[in-house]
This record gives C-alpha cells, sequence and structure tokens, in this order.
C-alpha cells in the first residue's frame, strides 16, 4: 500500500508486540452491528494514473478567457519565488507552532507577516490571518460587538455582497440588528451612514474601493462613529492598499482584507487569506493566533504565539472565538510576496493597474449607450452601464474568448445592465483594444 | 536571525519592480492617496530566498521530523497531491467563473471535484449529503451547529442546549457557544461517555450531543448503541468531531451508526499538508432530514452528465464561505483518495490503530497510562510519575526535541494529568518508532538520575525554552519600521 | 494563606470592608491557580458594579477568566499600579495587588467566612 511501510514481518513483530494475533483484533469493540453497511470504494490508482484524470478534468476547465473579471478577487501575476518557498516541507508539513523552539521559522515568518500587514494597512497590530476576507470581517464585527456589549451594525450595501451573505449566514441565531444602508449609484451614502450610527451601534461597516470600484474617503464618518463609540471597521483590497489612503489614516479601529491578491492563486475560491489589524486597544478582542517577540534563557530573540488565553483551547465556550487555525501557508505567501515586490514595485505594480483600467474606462465610453455608473474617482476596477443586459454581453464575449466582467444584477437588482470591469497587470492595452471592439460588436 | 525587515537596504530594487512609462502621480486624487510608501522591505530576490529558507530551517516539519502529536495526525503528505493542486487549469480558474448563467461550462472539471469529492465522502462515511465549503474543522464544527440549529428552529421548537463531553477538543463548545447555544459539559467515565450521565442532562431544550469517537483519549466509545437511542428519545441530533476518523475508515461508518451531522478534518484523515497551522478543510456531511439546510451553493449533475450549481434551497443555512471552500486542499484529499482506493483506506486505518497500539505497549513500563487498554489511533499516557521528581510533561516534551523528535501533545485532553498524547500515525515505518521509543525511554531514564537535564531542556534547538510571560506582558507584534526612502 | 480579617467569595475574590467602603482583590489561591498574571481589566473610577456581576477580567500565560464583583456600588479608586505591573497580584495578593475600592451601595449578602472559604482553596498541587 502506498504511504505504508511496513513489511509483513515487521507488522507481525508489532502485532506480538502488542499481544494480538491479527490487526481485525484490534477493532474488536467496534460492534458488529455497527459494520459498515457498504464501503463501495474504487480500487487504488497509480500517481500517474490519478495525475491523468485530474490533468483530464483541469481541462475542462477554461482558463484561457482574457479576463477582465475582478469582484474582489483579481488575477496579478506572482513571482515564481513565492511557489519555491512556501512549498518547502519545513513549513508546508508543519503544525500550528505550539513547540516554539521546534517553529522559530514559521512564528518568525508569521511576525513578519504580521508586521507587514500592519504597515500596509497603517495599524498598530495583525493577526496571524483567519479563514478568508468574509471571515475576517464577520470576526472584526464580533470583535465589536464584544468590546461595545452593543447589538446594532450599520453595514454599507457597498461592502462585497459575497461577505454581507456570509455575515447574515453566521449572524443567523446570534441576536443582532443588521442595518443595511443602500448605496447612492455605486458610492456610499455617507449622509445615511451618518444618521444610522447611533449609541446603541457596535460597529459600521464599509470597503475600499468598493465593491464598484469606487474609491471612498472614510475619514468623516469614522470620526462620527467614535463619537458615538462605536467601531469603525474597513475591508480594503491589499494590493492597492499600497496607493490608496489608509485604514490607519482614515482613523479605522479595525482592518480587514482578503489578501488573495498578495501572491494566492485563485483556485477557484481558496484556500484564501483573511487579513486583520487593529488598534492596540482592541488587541484582547483579537480572534486566532498572534505570534510575538521574546526572549529565551540566555537572552536570544525568539518568537512564541502569544495571548492564546483567548483561544478556545483554553477558554472553550468562552473564547474570542472558535477558529483553531490560521492560513499560515497563504499568510507565508502573503510575506514572500511583499517581501518580494517591495514598497516601490507594490506601488507601481498599483498605479499600472490602475493607469490600465483608466485608459479601458476611457476606450469603453467611446461605445454609443455606455456611461460609468459613478463619476467618482476609481482605481483599477469601474462599474460601466451598457444599454444592454450585462448577462447577454457576457454570453456573447465568452463565446469570442473574453470575459469582460462581473454582472452586478447578480447581486444589485435594478443594475442588470451594468458590468464591472477589473484590470490588472496581465491585461494589455490590446486585450483592452479588442475588448472594445467586442463589446461593440455586442451592443 | 535578523528579521526580513533588519536587512531592509533603501532603494534596493525587488524583482517587483516595474518601470512606469510615464509620470502618474495625480491618476488617484491626493485625497484619496496614501501619504508615502508603505514601510516594507527593500531586499533583492536572492535576499528573499536566502531568508525564508534559513527560516524554513529552523522549523519541524513531517518531511524533516518524526511529528507524534497527538490528535494531529502528522502523517506523510504525498507529494504528488501537490503538483494537482498547481494544475493551472484549477490553480488559475476564477471562481465566480459558473456563476454567470450557462457559464458552468467553463467550470465542469471544477464542479465534477466538488460533486466527486462529496459523493466519495458521503460513502467512506455512510452520511447522505457533504459540503465541502468549510475551511477548517472548527469552521465544519460552526457549520454543523449551524445546521442543528437551523433543523430545529424548522421544527418550531426552540432548542438552546448543546452537550459536549468534557473530553472534547476546545473547538466544540467553541463553536456551540458560537452558534449560539448554551454548551453543557459532561463528565466522562472510565474516559468514555457514561449513559447515565448523558441521561440525566438529556432534555426537550437539548439541540444535539457532539462526541468524538474515538474520543480524544483514542478510546472507542462503547456505549454508542445506548448513546444513539438515548439521543433519537427527545429527538436531539448527534454530533460526530471527524478529527479522528482515521481510526475507523472501513471499520465503521459514522452515517450507519446514527450519527445526525459529522465534519472531517481533511487535513487529518486526508494526507494535505497541515501547512503550519493551515490551510484546512472541514468538509461537513448529514443525514437525509438534514440535506436540505447544507450551504449554499450546492453542485448537481444533469442527466447528460453536465454538473451544475444551484441555490434554490430555502432552508438552506446561505454561505458560510466565500465560494465552495478551500478548492485546492479538498482536490489533494480527493487525489488522495483516489490514490489509495478502498483497499488502502483500510489499510490506513488499521496501521494507524497498530502502531499506536505498538507504542502503547513499549511504553507502558515507562509512563502512566490511565486507560490501559486497546486503543484506536492514538493513546494519552500521564507523567504523575515523573512529575513527582518534579519533570512535568512539557519538560519531556522539551527533552523530545533535543532528541530530534518532534514532541507528543502536552496538558489535552484536560481530563488527564500532565497528559502526553502520542499519535504516530500509519505512515511512519518501524525503524522510527523504535528510535523513538529507546530515546524517549532514554529521557525518562535520565529524569531518575538527573531531572535537570529534562527541565532545561531543549538545548540543541536554535533557541531555548521562551519567556511567554515576557511575551504576554510586554507586546511586541511587529517588527520596527525602517525607513523607505 | 487565608488572612482571617477578610471575606471571600466562592469565585475567590477577597474583601476589606471598612464603614460604607470596600477593597477588592483576588486570593491567593486563585493567583497561585492562574500562574503569571499577564494583564488586568479593571472598572473605571465612577463606574457602578454589581455584587455577584463581572466587574473585569484578568489573563495569565495559561488561562484567562472574568472577574466579578463580591460586592454592589460605585468605584472610589482603581489601583493604577496594575496596570504596567500586574505580578504584583501574584506577588502580593492580598496588599499591593489589590485592585479597587468600592463604596457599597447596600451591604453584600453571602461573602465567605475564612473558615468557610478554606476548603474551595485546596490547592491540589
Amino acid at each position: 500500500m502506498p504511504y505504508i511501510p511496513h513489511t509483513p514481518d515487521e507488522q507481525r513483530r508489532m502485532l506480538n508486540v502488542v499481544g494480538v494475533s491479527s490487526l481485525e483484533e484490534l477493532f474488536a469493540e467496534i460492534p458488529p452491528n455497527l459494520h459498515p453497511k457498504s464501503f463501495d470504494l474504487p480500487e487504488g490508482l497509480g500517481e500517474y494514473e490519478v495525475m491523468r484524470h485530474l490533468e483530464t478534468l483541469a481541462e475542462k476547465n477554461n482558463t484561457r478567457l482574457v479576463g477582465f473579471l475582478g469582484a474582489g478577487f483579481y488575477d496579478h501575476a506572482i513571482p515564481a519565488a513565492v511557489d519555491f518557498l512556501t512549498a518547502r516541507g519545513e513549513f508546508a508539513t508543519a503544525y500550528t507552532p505550539y513547540q516554539p523552539e521546534a517553529s522559530q521559522g514559521l512564528l518568525q515568518a508569521i511576525f513578519e507577516y504580521q508586521t507587514a500587514i500592519c504597515r500596509l494597512m497603517d495599524m498598530e497590530y495583525a493577526n496571524a490571518s483567519v479563514y478568508d476576507g468574509g471571515t475576517a470581517l464577520y470576526e472584526a464585527m464580533m470583535m465589536a460587538v464584544r468590546q461595545t456589549k452593543r447589538r446594532k451594525i450599520v453595514v454599507d450595501a457597498c461592502v462585497n455582497p459575497i461577505y454581507r451573505r456570509m455575515l447574515d449566514c453566521y449572524t443567523s441565531n446570534l441576536q443582532l440588528e443588521m442595518v443595511v444602508i443602500s448605496h447612492q449609484e455605486g458610492s456610499s451614502d455617507l449622509p445615511a451612514l451618518f444618521k444610522a450610527v447611533d449609541t446603541d451601534t457596535a460597529a459600521v461597516i464599509v470597503q475600499n474601493p468598493n465593491f464598484f470600484g469606487v474609491l471612498e474617503d472614510f475619514s468623516e464618518l469614522f470620526a462620527h462613529a467614535s463619537s458615538k463609540r462605536a467601531l469603525n471597521i474597513i475591508s480594503v483590497y491589499p494590493l492597492m492598499q499600497s496607493i490608496l489612503k489608509t485604514p490607519g489614516a482614515m482613523g479605522a479601529d479595525i482592518a480587514t482584507a482578503e489578501g488573495q491578491s498578495l501572491g494566492l492563486p485563485l483556485s477557484f475560491g481558496g484556500p484564501y487569506l483573511g487579513m486583520m489589524a487593529c488598534s492596540k486597544a482592541l488587541i484582547r478582542q483579537m480572534p486566532g493566533r498572534i505570534a510575538g517577540r521574546t526572549s529565551d534563557g540566555e537572552g536570544r530573540t525568539g518568537y512564541v504565539l502569544t495571548l492564546q488565553a483567548r483561544e478556545q483551547h483554553i477558554r472553550r465556550q468562552k473564547a474570542t472565538s472558535n477558529i483553531c487555525s490560521n492560513q499560515a501557508l497563504c499568510a507565508m505567501r502573503a510575506i514572500v510576496y511583499l517581501c518580494l515586490m517591495g514598497p516601490q514595485g507594490l506601488a507601481n505594480t498599483a498605479t499600472h493597474c490602475a493607469e490600465l483600467a483608466h485608459y479601458a474606462a476611457m476606450r469603453l465610453l467611446k461605445l454609443p449607450g455606455a456611461r460609468m455608473l459613478s463619476e467618482r474617482p476609481f482605481a483599477n476596477e469601474f462599474a460601466l452601464v451598457l444599454p444592454k443586459p450585462a448577462y447577454a454581453v457576457i454570453d456573447r464575449l465568452t463565446r469570442r474568448g473574453y470575459l469582460p466582467g462581473f454582472p452586478l444584477g447578480r447581486y444589485y437588482p435594478g443594475l442588470e445592465n451594468v458590468l464591472l470591469i477589473a484590470c490588472t497587470e496581465k491585461n494589455t492595452r490590446e486585450d483592452i483594444g479588442i475588448l472594445k471592439e467586442l463589446l461593440g460588436g455586442a451592443l | 536571525m535578523k528579521t526580513i525587515f533588519e536587512q531592509s537596504v533603501p532603494g534596493r530594487p525587488g524583482v517587483g519592480l516595474r518601470e512606469l512609462k510615464k509620470d502618474l502621480t495625480g491618476l488617484i486624487p491626493q485625497e484619496l492617496a496614501r501619504d508615502g510608501l508603505p514601510c516594507l522591505p527593500q531586499v533583492s530576490e536572492l535576499d528573499v530566498v536566502r531568508h525564508f529558507t534559513r527560516l524554513s530551517r529552523l522549523n519541524f516539519g513531517v518531511d524533516s521530523h518524526f511529528y507524534p502529536l497527538g490528535s494531529c495526525t502528522m502523517k506523510y503528505n504525498p507529494k504528488f497531491i501537490e503538483q494537482a493542486a498547481s494544475l493551472p487549469g484549477f490553480s488559475r480558474l476564477h471562481p465566480l467563473i459558473p456563476q454567470f448563467r450557462g457559464a458552468g461550462h467553463f467550470a465542469q472539471g471544477a464542479l465534477e471535484v466538488i460533486y466527486e469529492t462529496e459523493r466519495l465522502l458521503c460513502e467512506i462515511t455512510g452520511m447522505a449529503g457533504f459540503t465541502v465549503h468549510p475551511m477548517a474543522g472548527s469552521h465544519g464544527e460552526l457549520t454543523g451547529a449551524m445546521i442543528i440549529a437551523a433543523y430545529h428552529k424548522d421544527k418550531g421548537r426552540n432548542r438552546s442546549k448543546v452537550i459536549v463531553p468534557d473530553s472534547a477538543h476546545g473547538t466544540n463548545p467553541a463553536s456551540a457557544a458560537i452558534a449560539g447555544f448554551d454548551v453543557i459539559s459532561l463528565e466522562s467515565r472510565d474516559g468514555i461517555i457514561d449513559p447515565q450521565a448523558l441521561e440525566a442532562v438529556l432534555t426537550e431544550e437539548v439541540a444535539a450531543v457532539m462526541m468524538t469517537c474515538p474520543n480524544t483519549l483514542g478510546l472507542f466509545e462503547q456505549h454508542l448503541p445506548r448513546i444513539v437511542e438515548l439521543v433519537r428519545s427527545v429527538d436531539a441530533l448527534l454530533y460526530y468531531d471527524g478529527a479522528n476518523l482515521n481510526a475507523i475508515l472501513g471499520k465503521m461508518r459514522v452515517g450507519d451508526a446514527g450519527f445526525d451531522v459529522v465534519h472531517l478534518n481533511l487535513h487529518k484523515t486526508f494526507g494535505t499538508p497541515h501547512g503550519g497551522g493551515g490551510p484546512g478543510s472541514g468538509p461537513v456531511g448529514v443525514c437525509a432530514r438534514l440535506v436540505d439546510f447544507l450551504p449554499v451553493s450546492r453542485v448537481g449533475k444533469q442527466e447528460d452528465g453536465q454538473f451544475f450549481l444551484s441555490y434554490g434551497h430555502p432552508k438552506s443555512i446561505g454561505y458560510v464561505a466565500p465560494f465552495y471552500g478551500n478548492f485546492a486542499v479538498y482536490l489533494k484529499a480527493y487525489a488522495y483518495i483516489l490514490r489509495l482506493g478502498r483497499e488502502g483506506l483500510i489499510r490506513v486505518s488499521e496501521n494507524a490503530v497498530l502502531a499506536a497500539n505498538y507504542l502503547r505497549k513499549r511504553l507502558e513500563n515507562h509512563l502512566e497510562i490511565p486507560f490501559n487498554r486497546t486503543c484506536m489511533h492514538e493513546f494519552v499516557a500521564s507523567a504523575v510519575r515523573q512529575a513527582a521528581k518534579g519533570v512535568r510533561a512539557v519538560d519531556i516534551a522539551k527533552a523530545l526535541l533535543d532528541k530530534g523528535h518532534h514532541a507528543p501533545t502536552v496538558y489535552f485532553p484536560l481530563i488527564v494529568k500532565e497528559a502526553l498524547m502520542f499519535e504516530p500515525t500509519e505512515t511512519e515505518s518501524l525503524d522510527t518508532l523504535n528510535q523513538f521509543v529507546d530515546d524517549l525511554i532514554a529521557i525518562l531514564e535520565e529524569v531518575e538520575q538527573d531531572p535537570a537535564v529534562a527541565q532545561s531542556a531543549p538545548q540543541k534547538t536554535p533557541v531555548s525554552r521562551l519567556d511567554e510571560v515576557k511575551a504576554a506582558r510586554n507586546l511586541e507584534l511587529t517588527d520596527q519600521c525602517r525607513l523607505v526612502d | 494563606m487565608i488572612p482571617d480579617d477578610l471575606l471571600y467569595t466562592s469565585s475567590h475574590e477577597w474583601v476589606r470592608l471598612s464603614d460604607q467602603d470596600a477593597l477588592i482583590g483576588i486570593t491567593d489561591f486563585a493567583q497561585c491557580q492562574l500562574g503569571d498574571i499577564t494583564f488586568i481589566e479593571l472598572p473605571s473610577t465612577g463606574d457602578t458594579v454589581t455584587q455577584g456581576h463581572e466587574m473585569g477580567s484578568i489573563e495569565s500565560v495559561k488561562a484567562a477568566s472574568e472577574l466579578n464583583s463580591p460586592v454592589s456600588g460605585t468605584v472610589l479608586e482603581v489601583n493604577a499600579e496594575l496596570d504596567g505591573a500586574p505580578e504584583k497580584i501574584n506577588q502580593d495578593p492580598y496588599g499591593a495587588g489589590w485592585m479597587i475600592r468600592v463604596r457599597l451601595s447596600e451591604s453584600p449578602k453571602g461573602l465567605l467566612s475564612p473558615e468557610e472559604y478554606k476548603p474551595l482553596a485546596e490547592c491540589s498541587e
């Protein structure tokens, strides 16, 4: 059998030591009426045969479409060194670093990841990550509920609707009042958000760039919420964060993000990386793992998991969260990616993506009947109103090998004619030219 | 070792540096733009490669060390499954692609992986339906607990309590509490659940009983049939924590046995790497009457063999993940299951149980073993005898690091004092097991002569014991910023 | 170590009553069970506390727990020293490790005498 090393002779010797005559005897405690009614699985295959089967399946997926699809999940270039370094078995086949003396590599890498995330977000503390951007947002919301002991949450409808559905699911049994503030032509309705935040509010949740690609400055909203002692939570796009006003500069209490843009492949939805950063005052509400720096008996610098008393293995039902893992290897990808890119490299890439999107907008606006949903500033993604339903346009263009964007009508009734178009450094001006021609033909 | 931030040199160009053709300041209006660059390291590609390669050498992994960490199933992770997950047809696939009308045909291969993985997991466990969406074991628990809540709510009744044995993983009570339940802790007897004690707390307010079987002591829950009967009598649901499924593959199916909800840890039983704490994957299986409550989306198969996503499930608990869970992780588990096949999976449980019992017998004269009978895939010993000499479980764990082995799990489960929990897995050779036993016995004999050696271990690791009190009192969670020019 | 001149709770807080005030801390047994204390969160001066209800939290490397107020009243004074030096609770739980002083709003009920508390504080280690 693959991966089981025992020879028949070794197996016999082991059985002798145990004092049983057969492997079956080891399972004598399972009563016969609990034996499987069926275990109808295929026979095992060779490595090559499994790979051939999977290659066939992989080829059934069309990943050759020229894409302008983003909606919170982006096809950025990944330097080869990211795969190379994170594939190392010492990282990939380790467990959570419970024995710090045997896990300094992972712990220091997590510490460096936390540092990088704080710098990018301009926040004070970060954790070692949670499952994904949606979970990060939910955990941030629960931090606010615990901290303020209030139960009303004000959510901007410009927050990624996929995440809002996750919040709905997670809170279905918790007595929370979720107040969703509608968007105004793809922008946050700041006056309505202002009005909704009161002294019963635990948190206000917003996103920048918002789901429509629009850039917002929430500084005044955050100042207002702080005056009501509500917490400010903002979800951001980490790669673009290198050129955009930071959560810290806006006065956020908690910043979260989907870290997929930092060196993680799209992989059909996961694994991704839930990034969380917060102000110093909130660190004890932070869920998940946190690495801290300390020293050993000889004064050598080392790293440990710290503040573990908050966690489920100690606090059980009183823990801050039930999460007992982090996306360590995904966080490792993010820190390696950020180091490879460097601050200027990251900012230049972000600027390049934004420049392409502005070029695309300029070209596509020349199409008859096309207009921007919002006239407000954007970075690398924008919502384009078409004279026809977006679904029909996507149908036509995918047949020509182009995926022009995301149909906003899927989540926003009334926006059936709106296409959300994203650019990354993988797109070219030539692609954009062809996109314009194809779109023109489809309208 | 210096941090990567300490190695930063202002102006050193990274690999990602892309020259911009023209001055683009002003593309983002100033009031919406970042003030200056983020304070990230400025290092070369070689700096990065060397730094992280060196860091990796400070780390124990299954690839480099025996890792008998109880409850975590640190078995060998086959390398070809990594290759499988990095096939571009999977790794480059955008998750939103099949969500457009008529675009399901662009992701047929990926949808088939989901459909087939769920089908195989159903057959392995005897459950009626599965979802691969939960992104880790504890996330599976939360999903399971939400399904339980939705089931009772649908029946129009208020069930506010969940019973969890005191031997359970800490995530069980935490997940139940986060799903909105009050947790009742149930005291074990002789290391397993006592049906009488269960009966005493089992009322019409109880939504579910969460069980791990074999339990965290590595013991089979012998009263399982009686427990199923009791739980059914109040129409509560029986939850199976699949952390230990690797002990009973092909020997018992939790669905046949009467469990209603189960979560699996693919990174344990099905060989996907733990990644230093994640990413994992925690699929949830349910019995027939709970299928309607599974998260959306679901993958279906048409008569013509085409796969499709469906969302029209009004009783569904909704979205527990942004898309379809950790696809690249369960893809690896799918590859593992296909590789091993029926026979291979049965051999996994048999040899995991054999190895655990072998270790147990070899160590029984050297360590106290509180419930010393045939165990399943792991067993719990206690260092109480050594503690009398001033050497605690943690000291033995640290001394093992000096011998080049990862430590067992210590101080869990909580109901055993000075607990040391060993799980050798099926993939370790007899030579490795013997070397480990010899080294552990040498440590225990040394404790008799000179307790100070274990007390001051480890000495051969990159650092010796670290000051956790200092770490918690003077929080230092980030490195200082080094100037970016 | 259970001083004779104090009253106790089953959740291991101690109270020193004098006129209308109460001085509050945690017992030697509690600090021994927690181990090295790393963080403490206390109410602020002017806050009201209620007997048997949560008034703050305490954390060590291996445990975290709520602090319950053994009395009802208004917080007059908080031991500010503990903020930067929670180890004082380990070193001197009945002295320098005191936590808050409360002006009583009613006389506390059901507090334990040293004799009654003693059996609850048998340290197993």
